[in-house]
């Protein structure tokens, strides 16, 4: 925390300026600077640093690359309810290139890319959004002439790190789902995920879209290290996919206690029942949905939270890949087809049979105890008057002698 | 001690079939039969146990009253060896008898009352062990104190079978055992109390306090001595032998001492609390309250003076009425007293199944019937001379 301290004393002026900047409050900033740091599970303190490396304001460039996808990564992004916090990304990062924001058409775009590229080699971020067609040489996507396949190539050479935003991207998502007609063993234009064409690990935010939190944070994490977070095997930040939406589900009560929706409206469906029978890939799933809002829109906003089962768009094999309606297959513990009652015994008054017992016992008892003391009374009584006849005797016979 | 000669125990002798052992092992076979069905079909098959009340008379009776009752052979090992009253030394055999079978028996009642009782061995696994809990600390130092009172006792079987040597050898450890025999007890005991004081505001008013373990301590101490004139008088009545008198008269004065230490310190706590005017409230509570009271109260009146301690009728009634005084304090403080919800039953009641009354019946009959077998094959009680 001394570094917190250190900040405030020193970076008076600057927070002024990100004040000024952000059109944020000082306190706002610094209370999105800890959600952040928290966000991506670093120690107490760690605000202070995210704080100083958002408000340094380095802007490092950032190419946002499109190819088959529909912007949705983009539009969540931006119609974050947060009031500043597309302001934010765009202040925090310059982003030189992309498509759907930049005012820049045809050539000049193409140009202000080559530009950016060059001036900030090896040290611009490419954020690729969308997956990549590989059939017939990639034809099915071409920009300013150049298939995606080059493109990307291309973008990627010369970056400091690729982040890969959305499931198209991560993997292939929707466009690399396989149709279900006869002899299809890959999508009509063969689409694959930015990794598998550039045949290296690379940090993939997969969602559909993905949680704006998740690519902000890990965008942050970024600024403020220097390196990408940590990732587990599938590329993805760790502090975002290490656990199933199912683990931390508001309905996860409903799935422990066995009360399933088993049709959409039905009267467990209105009560907020568990939708693991209504095909639910919570269970299967790695990502925060759970436990992060999406967006700023409050909570519930998540279709597990309105009533409709995730359909796993994490996860590859598992969103548009499995019907939405299958059942998912639990990782870690299946539901038994049977639960325990979950009647609360009030227990009852006292039986006949049971007060009789009690009675007897109790009677029983207090009878020995009575005749008991009698008999040890009369025997008493009668060693007395023994004693006292002895006495007598004896005070006869003094008396006598 | 040593300044005391005292007629060396002997087997009483005599056939082990009579009505009384035959009844007992009818109550006995009884129970064997309910726990059968408890431990095949789980606890809800065969007792009245809820969520509202999840301890029964097994625990409530069978384990905090039993224990008491059990306390005969901790309070006179406490004052023949750490008061140094050798005169009762005779006293000390039988009473750690009644403890042995009180206790031991205890131990096992919890076992039918343990949910999930192939976990006990939990409790003395030292990464399993919280520190923390009372029910630990009561838990360890019963299972300890058996094994302590079985190498008490053991010399009594040990010079039965003949084993002097062995006998010796236990006996240089002796002091050890017997300052442990009385700490563990004074432990256990209080902490049974602080069970109520954990459970707080769910116990009502007349036996809410924090110094429950001061009184469960004193009336055990005090039951003990009750229980050692109860059981002297039972013995002689049903063996025909001499009663006690001599030792008998000072132990009940000493007794006495005890009871009103306790009842200054638990008539002062209800009136420094304030929950004495409950007891005037009419309610099932305030009934069994001073029965309580009444059981605690009428033995200061039987046996207060010097000339009716020497009746051995006011001494057994006397010891009687303790005996249950201390168990209602305990079933008022446990079951009666105890609220689900506080201020309301919640809805939960609870009364004793008939199997449940068996089982406990079956408890003490097992007590009962272990005792004559032992008295009369073991060298327990002491000689009787040819005189009498």
């Amino acid at each position: 925390m001394g570094n917190l301290n250190e900040f405030f004393d020193t970076g008076r002026n600057a927070l002024d300026d990100v004040e000024r900047r952000l059109d944020m409050p000082r306190r706002e900033f610094l209370q999105f600077c800890a959600t952040v740091a928290a966000t991506l599970g670093l120690p107490a303190g760690a605000e202070a640093a995210v704080a100083q490396a958002v408000e340094a304001a380095k802007r490092p460039s950032v190419i946002w690359l499109h190819f088959q996808e529909c912007t949705g990564c983009s539009e969540s992004l931006l119609r974050a309810e947060h009031p500043t916090l597309e302001k934010l990304i765009l202040d925090v990062i310059s982003l030189d290139y992309h498509e759907t924001l930049m005012a820049a058409a045809g050539h000049q775009a193409e140009a202000a890319r080559k530009a950016a590229m060059k001036a900030n080699k090896g040290k611009y971020v490419l954020v690729v959004e969308g997956a990549i067609p590989t059939k017939a040489n990639g034809i099915y996507c071409k920009i300013g002439g150049q298939t995606a396949i080059d493109l990307l190539k291309e973008c990627a050479a010369d970056a400091a790190a690729v982040i890969a935003i959305g499931s198209c991207a991560s993997w292939g998502g929707m466009p690399s789902t396989i149709p279900s007609i006869s002899g299809a063993d890959s999508s009509p234009t063969g689409s694959e995920g930015v990794a598998k064409i550039l045949g290296k690990d690379v940090m993939t935010i997969p969602g559909c879209p993905p949680n704006p939190y998740n690519f902000l944070a890990a965008v942050v994490h970024f600024l403020t290290f220097g390196k990408l977070p940590e990732l587990d095997k599938l590329g993805r930040p760790k502090f975002a996919y290490s656990r199933l939406i199912h683990e931390n589900c508001e309905r996860r009560a409903h799935f422990d206690a066995g009360r399933f929706a088993m049709e959409f409206g039905d009267s467990g469906h209105r009560q907020g029942y568990c939708l693991y029978k209504l095909g639910c890939k919570g269970p299967e799933t790695y990502a925060n949905c759970s436990t992060l809002g999406f967006g700023d829109a409050g909570e519930n906003n998540w279709p597990v939270g309105c009533g409709h089962p995730c359909i796993g768009c994490t996860e590859k094999g598992v969103g548009f890949t499995k019907p939405i309606h299958q059942v998912a297959k639990m990782l870690n513990v299946t539901p038994p087809l049977q639960y325990p009652r979950i009647v609360e015994e009030q227990g009852k008054a006292a039986s006949f049979a049971s007060a009789a017992a009690v009675a007897a016992v109790a009677g029983a008892a207090a009878g020995a105890a009575v005749m008991l003391t009698r008999n040890l009374g009369l025997s008493h009584a009668a060693e007395e008057a023994e004693r006292a006849k002895s006495a007598a005797k004896q005070s006869d016979d003094k008396a006598g002698a | 001690m040593a300044n005391h000669n005292h007629a060396a125990p002997a087997p009483v002798g005599g056939s082990l079939v009579n009505a009384l052992t035959l009844t007992c092992g009818v109550l006995i076979a009884l129970m064997v039969a309910i726990l059968m069905v408890r431990f095949l079909f789980g606890l809800g098959s065969v007792t009245a146990l809820n969520d509202g009340y999840p301890w029964g008379i097994w625990v409530v009776v069978d384990v905090v009253i039993g224990s008491a009752f059990a306390c005969g052979g901790f309070s006179v090992a406490m004052l023949v060896y750490i008061f140094n009253k050798g005169e009762y030394h005779p006293l000390v055999r039988p009473a750690l008898l009644a403890s042995l079978f009180g206790y031991t028996l205890a131990g096992a009642g919890v076992i039918f009352d343990l949910g999930r009782p192939w976990n006990v061995w939990h409790m003395f696994n030292p990464w399993s062990i919280n520190l923390n809990s009372v029910m630990f600390e009561v838990a360890v130092c019963i299972s300890l104190y058996i094994i302590v009172m079985w190498i008490e006792f053991s010399p009594v079987i040990l010079e039965q079978q003949g084993k002097l040597e062995l006998k010796k050898k236990v006996g240089r450890a002796m002091f050890f055992i017997i300052a442990l025999g009385t700490l563990l007890p004074m432990m256990h005991q209080s902490s049974l109390g602080t069970l109520l004081v954990v459970l707080g505001v769910q116990i009502h008013p007349l036996w809410q306090t924090p110094i429950q373990p001061a009184l469960y301590l004193l009336s055990a101490i005090t039951m003990g001595y009750a229980v050692v004139l109860f059981e002297s008088c039972l013995t002689s009545t049903a063996y025909r032998r001499k009663i006690e008198g001599h030792l008998l008269t000072p132990l009940a004065k000493i007794m006495l001492g005890f009871l009103a230490v306790y009842l200054v310190i638990r008539i002062a706590d209800l009136v420094v609390r304030g929950a004495l005017p409950r007891a005037f409230v009419p309610s099932i509570e305030a009934l069994c309250f001073w029965i309580e009271m009444l059981s605690f109260i009428v033995p200061l009146i039987l046996i207060g003076a010097e000339d009716n301690r020497r009746n051995p009728a006011r001494l057994f009634l006397a010891g009687v009425l303790l005996m249950l005084g201390g168990a209602m304090l305990r079933l008022n403080g446990f079951l009666i007293g105890y609220e689900t919800i506080v201020g309301d039953s919640g809805g939960f009641s609870y009364f004793p199944t008939l199997a449940e009354v068996l089982v406990t019946a079956g408890m003490f009959a097992l007590e009962v019937l272990g005792y004559i077998i032992i008295t009369r094959r073991f060298p327990v009680l002491p000689r009787e001379a040819a005189t009498h």
